[in-house]
């Protein structure tokens, strides 16, 4: 058996670690794994303009984009601060879990650049979450503010990347859905994205758990 | 009957308008690349397979020399957004929730009622095809309610079109990979390698070995996407769903999570881990991963029972 068309995985690999152009990384990764195959590269183009045009749903989804810049437009990323900072007053743990079920809920129905670092964890998510921490728990250690500020940012990641999945229209979701269509198993974005559910609970119940015993356990830490 | 051509139709439109803005402000980096696209889109069903791998190449060298750049059209200023924001209230998500009620309502109402019957719809492309009557739908509803300026999504649609930049067909690149690993024998090969240390017939020693692998290729890799097309290759398609007849949907589904756990965990993935903890003024720069691990360990273990459980006990 010819082993050599595996080189290409090696190239996408090394490649993405290396830190070059993804876009580069991909092409060329093809490009060698055709030819090393055995086919001649204008073949090989040939397939990948091919693969690229009947891979062309998957970036349809941006078309979505004039309608997330006009609502930020007027205001959106404004007013989901408004609803965190609505969380005032509420303790570290409770504050936290509830973005994070915010997170996940508004990724889930598309507007996943509602939230992320600079616009709502930085300002927002992580002072009020330390504040908090600190209101219930008396003055903290600088290595026990440091895990708030860390929690917050974990946070925000978790709800993001297990709630998105079960918008369909997102590119993860299209992805898998061409790579196994390629394959020969055609299948649907709403069969994938109900599957991100079982996972996006879990995740919930998990992370969740794990901010409130982080806010028991700083209580101890204080007293 | 509206087939995806009428969604790449649409799709092209946008990213043509995007093209020649990019041209009004000089940015020729981003109006080639756009119109490539844009390109792609309109006439890519109707020329041959090498002229849509030259249009590929062309993107993929305008990328690699780093002629993509960020735009700053005109836009509201942040004290502007902050009064429109208190003006308008909660009412501002309303126009973003008709995309995906469109699209998700519509695809149960059209394969539980007998609009199915009609056929005016590609089979199987329902969905997709309502999400993009859903954004034009959201797209009317916006502009009716906000008066804004005739160019205003065009150009607010650029700045954060230009803000992702060559990342926007990455997925799409991803997938063709995926369809060049195909006709190559990759996933041929490496069942035929992998089965030899798999012991015969363990399913569920297979969905360890595949969730592994995605979390561990996308720790190295610091994306899931990447990792994504080459372990449905190695082995979710060759043994999980040939080999042992799992359910394509679960192991698809589940596997890209179990990478996502592996996103948690690893430098490599800068923006979400490293980029954040520069931000809040971390003293320790993993101080993220830190916090994650303990969900992302656990989360991949539910991924594994998901998969296990999903594409076979239940599926079979």
């Amino acid at each position: 058996m010819n082993y050599w068309p595996l080189a290409g995985i090696a190239i996408v690999v090394l490649g993405f670690a290396l830190r070059f152009n993804p876009l580069l990384v991909v092409v060329s990764a093809a490009l060698a794994t055709g030819v090393l195959a055995g086919l001649d590269l204008v073949a090989v183009i040939e397939a990948l303009g091919k693969a690229f045009n009947d891979n062309r749903y998957i970036s349809v989804t941006w078309i979505i984009l004039p309608v997330i810049g006009l609502l930020e437009r007027y205001g959106l990323q404004q007013r989901a601060r408004a609803v965190i900072e609505g969380m005032r007053g509420a303790t570290m743990g409770k504050l936290l879990v509830v973005y994070l079920a915010f997170r996940q809920i508004t990724a889930a129905i598309g507007m996943k650049d509602i939230g992320g670092h600079p616009q709502a964890v930085r300002p927002l998510v992580a002072p009020m979450a330390e504040a908090a921490a600190v209101k219930t728990h008396g003055d903290l250690p600088e290595a026990e503010r440091e895990k708030v500020k860390a929690m917050s940012a974990a946070t925000d990641n978790i709800g993001l990347f297990f709630g998105e999945d079960i918008f369909f229209a997102i590119a993860s979701i299209l992805l898998i859905q061409g790579v196994f269509e390629s394959a020969g198993y055609p299948l649907t974005p709403l069969q994938l994205s109900v599957w991100a559910i079982p996972t996006a609970i879990c995740a919930f119940v998990i992370h969740g758990s794990r901010i409130l015993a982080m806010d028991r356990r700083l209580g101890r830490i204080a007293r | 009957m509206i087939t995806y051509e009428w969604l790449y139709v649409l799709a092209g439109a946008f990213f043509a308008i995007w093209a020649l803005l990019s041209l009004r402000d000089r940015r020729w980096g981003n109006a080639g690349f756009w119109a490539l696209l844009a390109a792609s889109f309109l006439i890519g069903s109707h020329v041959s397979d090498l002229v849509n791998g030259l249009i590929v190449l062309a993107m993929v060298a305008i990328a690699g020399v780093g002629g993509l750049k960020r735009s700053d059209p005109p836009t509201t200023s942040a004290e502007e957004r902050f009064n429109f924001s208190e003006l308008l209230g909660n009412r501002l998500f309303l126009p973003a929730l008709i995309v995906p009620v469109t699209a998700v309502a519509g695809t149960l109402l059209y394969n539980y009622t007998p609009l199915g019957g009609t056929g005016l719809f590609e089979a199987r492309r329902e969905t997709l095809i309502l999400f993009g009557i859903g954004v034009l739908v959201a797209l009317v509803a916006a502009m009716l309610w906000l008066r804004p300026p005739l160019l205003a999504p065009a150009e607010e649609g650029r700045r954060l079109l230009d803000s992702i930049g060559w990342a926007a067909i990455l997925p799409q690149m991803l997938a063709a990979l995926g369809a060049v690993f195909a006709l190559a024998g990759v996933g041929d090969i490496i069942g035929s390698v992998a089965s030899g240390i798999i012991p015969e017939g363990s399913v569920f020693l297979t969905v360890v070995v595949f969730a592994l692998g995605m979390a561990l290729f996308t720790m190295i890799m610091g994306n899931a996407f990447a990792a994504f097309p080459v372990m449905a290759a190695a082995i979710g398609i060759p043994l999980l769903v040939e080999g042992y007849g799992g359910n394509p949907a679960v192991i698809g589904a589940a596997g890209m999570l179990a990478g996502f756990c592996g996103t948690l965990m690893t430098p490599m993935a800068a923006n979400f881990n490293i980029v954040p903890a520069a931000l809040l003024e971390l003293k320790d720069q993993n101080g993220v991963i830190r916090q994650q691990i303990g969900t992302a360990i656990p989360l991949w273990i539910c991924n594994v029972a998901i998969i296990y459980m999903g594409a076979f006990l239940l599926w079979n």
